[in-house]
């Protein structure tokens, strides 16, 4: 069995986020496998050591994410694929084009991957590439078997359970709650630093850059404005119904 | 230093944190309180292979140095946790890998490096031999194929929590030997071997909650090929480890330092006191500044110790004996500031710093004490009379 995951490098969700000349500070900013896809790849390791296989984990990101990958490999995944390429660096639409192209050098059976990732929160790599390669995807899953050939998983909708039944191929995205992702060990981590990591480039993908282009452009970034201190209506419960209707129609004018 | 060594030392950093932080501070205080051997924190470490970090490839460990193992415990103690309750399994073993036999190392070492054997209890100090080693007086006596061993030990570590034990004892008594540091010899105990009753022990209460004993030995029997290095040259077989020892010493205390800057700049940026954060009065922001330069200034002889220490360089001893010194009152200071930071609160267990205090307090005692690295410095590198 050969299993694809996906890794995107993101911010340390503990990190302050800091414009510079509307653009995201990156300056010594601590970056994580993206938690979501932190699943992904526990799963991944997990189904092959249970069902055998070969796991090759790919991102598509500046050279600083290769350390996302030497964690993949520390943490049992056989294969490491950068595209570090900045020509093909873009949205959900550029980034699921080279994917694609990533994912049909070789074929694979179960492609693992984040719901979706904390820093843009698109939720959209996974289902595009999957519509690119023409397999059927499932998202938001919490539970992932195989039985008889198939794949079974559980699926989170907004609270309650979907059990669904595909055939391999497939893409399946996770959602928290899927597993408890190991940490590497000190061997896994000595062993990771002596694999060498492949490096791909718009040329070893046969992609057309034009054709690929985002279909999106960042106009403009901003934090969200501070929340001001809320308002603590006082007095017998009359009081406050009449205070509040006033504040809605005068000060929210919301009501008129 | 290589990048690529850097590199290394950021992922152990990370490996370690990431155990670590599944093991909070009230994990620890439990630990401490009822008086738990942290059975579960150990057993992570050791499956993840960190305590036989140290431990050449060829017996299963990973073949690291000793800055690394430093930094090992510096984590785990900057995390908030206890290195002293790990540091013994990975570096009891040194004396047995420099000078055990072949085949006392290999029927060891791989279940050492694998933690299936825990080898975390080392039994030198005695109630009449405490900083001076020489004068102790457990006999070990030849019979045959085996030592008969008898006398008592104080200040055991973690008897109770370990497999194996190192033993220091007399075959040659001090007034039949030439020079005081010759006839102490080295044993490997395999505690799972010994008829009950051969070690007595009772155990002691300290502030620190750990696993401290006291220890008699009862005609203990020992195969005699568990004798580690030649008859009579014990006490060389455990100094040359010396350095190495204060190399790893000195990350332990480093870690607590770094917790104490951690706690008490968080602790005091968000404490409102006559309307402002305590940290913006000086009397508390810059001992917290001075404790974390001072920190910071320990921090670089004790890299530089390692890189001589690495380099067979023969100053790395001196180094590695200030670094040790400075870690460990650099920490200290960093635990009065925090505190004095922490003001009421400290006292308070759930806060955890009265605790990390006793510890940080604790390790300008032992391993070596503060006083013996000053008179090291002024005899042996400033070359002035020996004091004692
Ligand atoms: C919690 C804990 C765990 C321990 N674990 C172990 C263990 O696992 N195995 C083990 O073998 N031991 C262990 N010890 C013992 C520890 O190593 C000794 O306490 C230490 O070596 C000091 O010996 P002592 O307590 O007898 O002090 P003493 O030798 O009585 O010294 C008392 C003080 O006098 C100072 N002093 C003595 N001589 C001089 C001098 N010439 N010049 C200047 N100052 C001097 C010392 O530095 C010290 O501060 C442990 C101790 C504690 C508290």
């Amino acid at each position: 069995m050969k299993i694809l995951v996906l890794l995107k490098q993101t911010f340390d969700t503990e990190e302050q986020i800091e414009l510079f000349d509307g653009e995201v500070n990156e300056n010594g900013v601590k970056y994580i496998i993206n938690p979501y896809d932190e699943y992904a790849l526990e799963e991944a390791v997990a189904v092959k050591e249970k069902y055998g296989g070969e796991v090759t984990a790919v991102t598509v990101g500046p050279d600083r994410a290769e350390s996302a990958l030497r964690h993949a490999l520390a943490v049992g995944v056989d294969r490491a694929i950068i595209v570090n390429d900045e020509s093909l660096f873009g949205d959900e639409y550029t980034i699921s084009k080279v994917l694609a192209a990533v994912a049909k050098q070789d074929s694979y059976d179960l492609i693992f991957c984040g719901h979706m990732a904390v820093d843009d929160g698109a939720a959209q790599v996974g289902p595009r590439l999957a519509e690119e390669l023409g397999i059927p995807h499932i998202t938001t899953i919490t539970n992932f078997e195989i039985e008889d050939g198939k794949v079974k998983v559980e699926k989170d909708v907004e609270g309650d359970v979907e059990v669904i039944e595909a055939d391999m191929p497939v893409l399946v995205t996770a959602q928290q709650g899927l597993n408890e992702p190991r940490y590497p060990s000190l061997p896994g981590i000595m062993k990771a630093k002596k694999k060498t990591i492949e490096r791909l480039e718009a040329e070893d993908l046969d992609i057309d850059i034009e054709e690929i282009a985002p279909k999106t452009e960042i106009v403009g970034q901003y934090l969200p404005e501070r929340k001001k201190a809320g308002k603590v209506l006082k007095g017998d419960i009359g009081e406050q119904v009449f205070e509040l209707v006033e504040l809605l129609r005068n000060e929210a004018k919301v009501i008129i | 230093m290589g990048v690529a060594l850097t590199d290394l030392h950021q992922d152990i950093r990370e490996g370690v944190r990431e155990i670590c932080s599944r093991f909070d501070q009230d994990y620890w205080r439990k630990s401490h309180e009822e008086h738990r051997y942290p059975t579960e924190f150990v057993k992570a470490m050791s499956d993840a292979g960190w305590l036989g970090a140290l431990i050449p490839e060829e017996y299963g460990g990973s073949g690291l140095g000793f800055l690394e193992g430093a930094i090992i415990l510096e984590e785990i103690n900057r995390s908030g946790g206890n290195a002293n309750q790990v540091h013994a399994q990975l570096y009891t073993m040194g004396a047995l890998l420099r000078h055990g036999s072949e085949e006392l190392k290999r029927r060891y070492l791989p279940q050492i490096a694998s933690g299936e054997l825990r080898l975390q209890t080392f039994a030198v100090t005695e109630p009449d031999a405490g900083t001076d080693t020489t004068k102790i007086k457990t006999r070990a006596v030849k019979k045959g194929d085996k030592y008969i061993i008898n006398g008592q030990k104080i200040f055991i570590s973690r008897f109770n929590n370990t497999d194996l034990l190192l033993l220091l004892a007399r075959t040659t008594p001090l007034d039949q030997v030439q020079k005081k540091t010759h006839g102490i010899s080295l044993f490997l105990v395999d505690k799972r071997e010994v008829p009950e009753g051969q070690i007595e022990a009772t155990p002691i209460d300290t502030m620190l909650g750990g696993d401290t004993n006291q220890l008699f030995f009862n005609d203990l029997e020992v195969p005699a090929e568990n004798l580690i290095g030649e008859e009579g040259r014990g006490l060389y077989c455990v100094m040359d480890g010396m350095v190495a020892e204060r190399i790893l010493v000195s990350g332990s205390a480093l870690g607590n330092g770094k917790y104490f800057i951690d706690q008490a700049v968080n602790y005091g940026n968000q404490r409102i006191v006559f309307d402002r954060p305590i940290t913006q009065n000086q009397g508390i922001q810059f001992p917290i500044a001075k404790a974390y330069m001072e920190l910071r200034a320990a921090e670089a002889l004790l890299y530089e110790a390692a890189r001589k220490f690495d380099e067979k360089d023969p100053t790395a001893g001196a180094d590695a004996n200030m670094a040790k010194y400075l870690c460990s009152e650099a920490a200290y200071n960093a635990a009065e500031a925090c505190m004095q930071t922490f003001g009421g609160y400290a006292a308070a267990n759930e806060y955890h710093i009265n605790r990390k205090w006793m510890q940080t307090r604790m390790m300008k005692i032992a391993p070596i004490s503060s006083n013996l690295i000053l008179s090291y410095v002024g005899q042996h590198v400033l070359k002035m009379p020996r004091s004692f």
